[in-house]
């Protein structure tokens, strides 16, 4: 087993090679990859040792379909043994084209249907500070087309105005919401009084910087602007 | 039988709404496990928790899918979280986020409505849902309350509290006039002894139904637990009859609980009528929830009719 002392970014296209079966989604899964690996190799003060310390940072895919790129994220950082990605999807696997967090530790939220992951991230970043834990920071993945779902602007709304300062949204914009969002995402989210920033393409060292960026008086939001999906 | 036509919902002097508002203030200041989540509704009653514990009190405003979301996150993080509105908008307009950000999540909630079935019902069909249980019932491992006075509701509450798992408790504008089940379980409580046949009253309709069958022999047995239905107590109390009829009576969608009656008595040759609000079309009518229940035969009169002509 390769373990994750010795395993990369170099690593992530053989350990994503290793599932097949769910190309429709190939382009999501690519398209997150690159933040997800900058999260988990930089960001999160989270280990496989700490997946139930409560003072853990939460990362939660929202974006649930395409999860390949996650899960080769989480072998190569130890969190799941490289070959169980192979046989993902299969009847015995925990690994599923959605996560499921009762199967998987190490997998904050299963999800799946767009337009859950955000709220979801809003009561976690409240229960934390409703429990004294003022530590631990909220992060949360969408993408462009999940933001088309309601629910997600009931939640943008609702932690601007609660002030959720540990909550950070990166926001994947590949161009994938079919009528478009007029504008750009990122006024959606500082019209309700979140911090925002706009990264254009993948590269880390920009997308560690603005993640990183102290945001004292309310959320933050990262909109990550990647190659537009072919429609 | 114009003594059980006159029975209707007695005003009580506390109704469960204020009894809910009562608890969860008490229980908010002595666990610090519990939080509640509101969508506007009774948030002006609940102003006092609200100041004493800012944190654990959640007004996200009229965003209901929000609502059950934060409720999904609060649990992630090990508090038992209370959410409350009027079930049209507690159950079935967030449907899928109980669905999947409590069940799907593997975690726990209290999810307690007021304003059942059509007690609303000048308000029209927004506000009315007697469809909720039902839809509750379509997911696993939820246990339903339905307290058919503010004393049950009291003990319910306070049991689902200090639970892990996922209730739902509905409170009625509707109560009898008395509680009938005290103790705390989940089993049936029989309330009168009788030959030809078992009637199952849940929750508010317990009165209703002792009018309705004070000249028959039958056995009359009371849950305010929907779920899980207490099916060995159901089938002691329907064979301990000269033959297993079973009549259902649910202030909500009739038939709701049928097939649990018929789990229960599997192996027996059994019949069953379910009463309650009726599916086939919607009532587009105000008034009140006594109108509503003459027109689903819910009134004591239509409970006793219906109860008549099934007996053999």
């Amino acid at each position: 087993m390769t373990t994750a002392t010795t395993t990369g970014y170099a690593d992530l296209p053989a350990l994503m090679g290793r599932m097949t079966g769910d190309e429709k989604h190939a382009l999501a899964a690519s398209s997150t990859v690159d933040v997800l690996w900058v999260l988990y190799d930089r960001i999160l003060r989270i280990s496989p040792d700490t997946v139930d310390d409560p003072d853990r940072d939460r990362f939660l895919l929202s974006k649930g379909h395409g999860p390949a790129g996650y899960y080769a994220v989480l072998a190569a950082k130890g969190f799941l043994d490289p070959d169980l990605l192979t046989g993902w999807g299969s009847v015995d696997s925990p690994l599923g084209y959605h996560p499921d967090r009762m199967l998987l530790p190490g997998v904050e939220i299963s999800s799946g249907s767009l337009g859950h992951g955000l709220p979801i991230a809003l009561g976690v970043a409240l229960g934390l500070r409703a429990t004294g834990r003022t530590e631990p920071r909220v992060f949360v993945l969408v993408g462009d087309g999940e933001l088309d779902e309601g629910s997600n602007h009931e939640a943008i709304a609702l932690a601007g105005r609660l002030g959720l300062d540990r909550l950070t949204v990166l926001a994947i914009d590949n161009s994938s919401a079919s009528l478009g969002w007029p504008g750009g995402l990122v006024g959606r989210f500082a019209v309700e009084g979140w911090q925002t920033d706009t990264v254009l393409g993948l590269d880390h060292d920009q997308l560690a910087a603005a993640i990183s960026m102290p945001h004292p008086d309310g959320p933050l939001a990262v909109v990550v602007r990647t190659t537009p999906k072919e429609k | 039988m114009t003594t059980a036509a006159q029975v209707q919902t007695e005003e009580l002097s506390t109704t469960m709404r204020d009894t809910f508002a009562q608890v969860v203030n008490e229980a908010l200041d002595a666990d610090p496990r519990l939080a509640l989540v509101l969508a506007d509704i009774s948030a002006s009653m609940l102003t006092g928790a609200k100041e004493r514990h800012p944190d654990r009190v959640i007004n996200v405003g009229i965003r209901e899918q929000a609502m059950i979301g934060v409720a999904g996150g609060l649990a992630l993080t090990g508090l038992r979280p209370i959410v409350h509105s009027f079930p049209s908008f507690l159950v079935e307009r967030p449907f899928e986020q109980l669905k999947l950000d409590l069940g799907h999540q593997g975690v726990g909630a209290v999810l307690v409505s007021a304003g059942a079935s059509y007690d609303m019902a000048a308000a029209g069909r927004t506000h009315q849902s007697p469809a909720d249980v039902t839809l509750v019932d379509t997911l696993p491992g939820w246990t339903i309350y339905l307290p058919g006075h503010p004393a049950e509701a009291e003990r319910l509450l306070y049991k689902a509290f200090t639970g892990e798992d996922r209730v739902y408790v509905r409170l009625s504008g509707q109560a009898n006039r008395q509680p009938y089940a005290l103790d705390g379980s989940d089993r049936l409580t029989i309330l009168r002894t009788g030959r030809r046949g078992l009637v199952l009253a849940v929750g508010p309709v317990a009165d209703r139904v002792l009018a309705a069958t004070e000249q028959l022999d039958v056995t009359v047995a009371y849950t305010a637990t929907a779920r899980p239905l207490d099916g060995a107590g159901l089938r002691a109390a329907a064979l301990a009859a000269d033959q297993p009829d079973v009549v259902l009576v649910e202030p909500y969608l009739a038939g709701t609980s049928a097939y649990l009656v018929n789990a229960a008595l599997d192996n027996v040759p059994h019949r069953v009528r379910s009463l309650g609000v009726g599916r086939e079309t919607e009532v587009r009518m105000y008034g009140s929830a006594d109108d509503h229940d003459a027109v689903h035969g819910l009134d004591a009169a239509g409970i006793h009719a219906s109860i008549v002509s099934f007996l053999r």
